[in-house]
Parts: C-alpha cells; sequence; structure tokens
C-alpha cells in the first residue's frame, strides 16, 4: 500500500545525464565467468601485523579443525545472519538463499586448511558463498521465464532520472518494517551484478578491493558498477524519500 | 583558473568522492562543482543518504528454522568426518 501510495507523485523530472560507457565484463561475468573458489592461500603475514580480531578467529579456526565442535558453531552464529542476508539479496528466493547458506558453511568446514587468518574470516567465506549464489541464479536463468528487467541493457542505466531533494531524515517518516520493504525492493530491482556489488561494499561493509576479490574482478570493475548501482538506488529510494513540498501534487 | 567539471565528470568521480578516496586537487574541483550546481549538489546529498539509509540496515537476524537447519546439516558434516 505504501509503495503505490508514495509512487503516485513522481514528477518525471529528465536531465539526461547519460554516463559512463557499458563495460562489457558484466556480460561475461554473468555469462558464467565465475568468480574463483577461495581455495588459494593468501602469503602468510606477519603474526604482528595481523588484527586482534583475526587472530581470535584464527584460533576458533584451528580449533574448529581439531574437531572442537563449538569454535565451528561461533564461527556460525556471527556470520550466518550477514551471509543469508547476502544469499537472498542475489538469489532473491528464501529456499535458495537457504542452501546458499548451508553450502556455504559445509564447504569452508571442509576447506578450514585453506584459511590462513589473512583477512577476516568474513571475506573468505564471503567468497564461497557469492560463488554458490551465482550458481543458483545461472542454474535458475536457464528454466524460468526471461526477466526483461535483467536483459535488456540500454547502455543508459546510468541516467539521473529524478533530481529532487530528499528530507534531512527521510528514513524517519517510515517504520522500521516499512522501511526494511522499501530498501528490499530497490535492491531488487537491480541485475544481479549490481545488486551483489553494492550488499558487499555498502550494506556489507567490504572494501573496494575484498569486494574485487569476492567477485574475482578488477577495482575499477568495481567502482563502476558500484556507482551505477548507487544511482540506480538512488533514483528508485526518491520516489519515497523526496521532501514533500517538492511534489506539486503531494498535497492532493 | 581550471575550468569547471562539467556534470557528467562530476558524476563519474561521484564514488569516489562519497568514498574520500578523491586526492586534494580532484576534490577542490568536485567541491567547486556542486556549490555552482544544485543538480549535482542534489544527486551528491542523495546518493550520500542511499548508501547511509543501506548501511543502517541490520543484518535480518536468521529465522529460527534456518538456523536450526543449517546446525543440523554441520553436525552430520562433522559426524561424517569423525567417522
Amino acid at each position: 500500500m505504501i509503495l503505490q501510495a508514495a509512487g503516485a507523485g513522481s514528477s518525471g523530472y529528465s536531465p539526461a545525464f547519460v554516463l559512463i560507457p557499458r563495460i562489457e565484463e558484466q556480460e561475461a561475468w554473468e555469462n558464467g565467468k565465475s568468480p574463483k573458489m577461495a581455495t588459494e592461500s593468501v602469503s602468510l603475514a606477519a603474526a604482528a601485523e595481523v588484527p586482534e580480531e583475526v587472530r581470535a578467529e584464527l584460533e576458533l579456526v584451528n580449533r574448529a579443525r581439531e574437531g572442537d565442535a563449538t569454535a565451528f558453531s561461533t564461527l556460525i552464529r556471527q556470520y550466518e545472519g550477514k551471509i543469508f542476508r547476502l544469499a537472498m539479496n542475489i538469489t532473491q528466493n528464501r529456499e535458495d538463499a537457504e542452501d546458499v547458506l548451508q553450502e556455504a558453511f559445509l564447504k569452508a568446514y571442509e576447506h578450514l586448511d585453506q584459511f590462513q587468518g589473512n583477512s577476516k574470516f568474513y571475506t573468505w567465506i564471503v567468497r564461497i558463498a557469492v560463488n554458490q549464489a551465482l550458481m543458483k541464479l545461472r542454474k535458475r536463468k536457464t528454466d524460468r521465464t526471461v526477466s526483461l528487467d535483467e536483459q535488456i541493457d540500454t547502455g543508459e542505466d546510468t541516467v539521473v532520472r529524478e533530481i529532487a531533494a530528499w528530507d534531512p531524515d527521510p528514513e524517519e517518516r517510515f517504520s522500521r518494517d516499512e522501511l526494511n520493504a522499501i530498501l528490499t525492493e530497490a535492491i531488487d530491482g537491480l541485475t544481479p551484478i549490481y545488486r551483489t556489488v553494492f550488499t558487499l561494499r555498502d550494506v556489507d561493509g567490504l572494501s573496494t578491493e575484498e569486494t574485487a576479490e569476492a567477485l574475482d574482478l578488477t577495482v575499477p570493475a568495481v567502482k563502476s558498477r558500484l556507482l551505477r548501482a548507487r544511482l540506480q538506488l538512488r533514483d528508485k529510494l526518491t520516489r519515497f524519500f523526496k521532501r514533500k513540498g517538492d511534489d506539486a501534487f503531494a498535497y492532493m | 583558473m581550471t575550468p569547471l567539471l562539467t556534470c557528467k565528470e562530476f558524476i563519474a568521480e561521484l564514488a569516489d568522492f562519497l568514498d574520500e578516496k578523491t586526492d586534494a586537487e580532484i576534490k577542490s574541483k568536485l567541491e567547486r562543482h556542486i556549490a555552482e550546481c544544485p543538480n549535482c549538489w542534489v544527486i551528491c546529498d542523495t546518493t550520500k543518504k542511499t548508501i547511509s539509509v543501506y548501511k543502517g540496515m541490520k543484518a535480518c537476524s536468521i529465522p529460527d528454522d534456518v538456523h536450526s537447519r543449517l546446525m543440523a546439516a554441520v553436525e552430520r558434516k562433522m559426524a561424517a568426518k569423525k567417522a
């Protein structure tokens, strides 16, 4: 109900900022150039440079490797929510997301030897999860109706369609559930690569470099996708968040 | 005096600008641009807010049934490894 009501007042202001040529890699990415499994080990940093948090996780991993079930459960509890949300964002399907979650932790358990403790456990397991989630998407693509949103690329996906100032704290107009619904719907409207990059970088808080590593993309490729994802989300959210007075029909 | 950036150039730098990754020279050019271009000011401000509302989104607490099935799957795996 809220979605309909707020969408009704869109002003259709359309300055044509057409930006940044499309990058071919998206196609390759979506057509099966899969990010590598997180199997290679990273070079061992000197122990003194490893942050305390990472060292504590390595300790948990070592205990899990030796058969301590509680240690692995601790890691699961710490990251299952983030992995599940990521999987939901990429697959947009609860059943697939649950599969991804299980496969990610099972594979991580199997390959614990390969975790060297040079980065956070999350940046290691997230690569496995992303890989699993993308495989789900590819599998699904072959047996479902093609979605126009995902297939058509006009090369103008960084067009800024609507320019209207927002309230200083636009999210306060909505309850938490309403806000979550709005934010989720906006993310779901992005193509898979954009929502994946955005989720890793801006929702999960990975660095650009970590995101690039998780997706097996170059840093510039992550940056250009991130920009487009942010601009597209901004456009979608403007419907809900723009300052009331800026809409000529807001009083109706 | 250096020429003003175009809106297109401004948007191309926006992600780095918001992440505070631009060097000082570009940063001052970008700041000059938004000081004089209301449209780009709005785009910059609303994109910044877009990022911040998503940052505030909490990781959903995982549904109990999903958590239980995950733990069961992991326990099976551990048992199989021991055997």
